[in-house]
């Protein structure tokens, strides 16, 4: 697919992977193959929570072409880390695979994908979310967005998600 | 001692490079670096990282240290 791996994969003693991509990726295709390399987990996972965030073609009331993903090589990676290693000291996580684009992204691409094994549900979820909503505010990413008049502009912040 | 400083995205820009390399003499915080850089207090909204870890504004720099400013992250 010619896809460009950045960072390979970080051993956290469980089976995590982080993958920063150049290219558009299938999550779904992401999913099976982490799912069939990982070998320890099979017969052990009651549960699998995944998250897919893709971009939309509007913005604070304004129509989007397309955006450009920056991001900080190495921190991106460390803070990640730093995650996921939180989120499996208070959680029975078995799995972890993140991955996130960066580079030129266009409406419906996905951008990132956050997928958890456990063996029951509730961790599933509740770690699903908490790795999505701690990437959203520490993980060194950056949007510009190209709006519809051609104008360009950098996404301000991150919401808090949680906020109704 | 040698620090490399780092900016990206919106402040990367408005800066007008990516990195500078500087040379102290005495033991420096992170808000001096700024202030030397930029001759302005350190906005409170920027975000400040020294070998890629979160840091507080006084956190003090050694040699070889590689500190980072930037804006507020919008990953996701």
């Amino acid at each position: 697919m010619g896809m460009k791996l950045l960072s390979s994969h970080q051993s956290l003693g469980a089976n995590v992977e982080v993958k920063i991509l150049t290219e558009p990726f299938d999550p779904w295709q992401e999913i099976q193959q982490f799912q069939l390399s990982s070998s320890a987990m099979q017969g052990k996972y009651g549960a699998t929570s995944i998250f897919v965030g893709t971009m939309r073609d509007f913005n604070e009331g304004d129509e989007v072409t397309g955006m450009t993903l920056e991001h900080y090589p190495g921190m991106t990676e460390k803070q990640l880390g730093k995650i996921i290693t939180e989120a499996m000291q208070k959680w029975q996580v078995l799995d972890v695979l993140v991955v996130h684009r960066v580079g030129d992204i266009f409406p419906d691409d996905p951008i990132v994908l956050v997928a958890v094994w456990s063996s029951h549900r509730g961790d599933a979820f509740d770690v699903s979310r908490f790795i999505m909503e701690a990437l959203k505010s520490k993980a060194p990413f950056w949007k510009k967005e190209i709006l519809q008049s051609e104008a360009v502009r950098w996404v301000d912040k991150n919401t808090d998600g949680y906020k109704k | 001692m040698s620090i490399k400083v780092r900016y990206f995205a919106s402040l990367k820009e408005s800066i007008g490079r990516s990195e500078d390399e500087l040379v102290f003499v005495d033991v420096i915080s992170v808000v001096d670096i700024w202030k030397k850089i930029n001759n302005e207090e350190l906005p409170s909204n920027i975000l400040a990282a020294v070998n890629m870890e979160y840091v507080s504004f006084d956190t003090l720099v050694n040699d070889g240290d590689e500190v980072a400013f930037f804006p507020p992250v919008t990953g996701g």
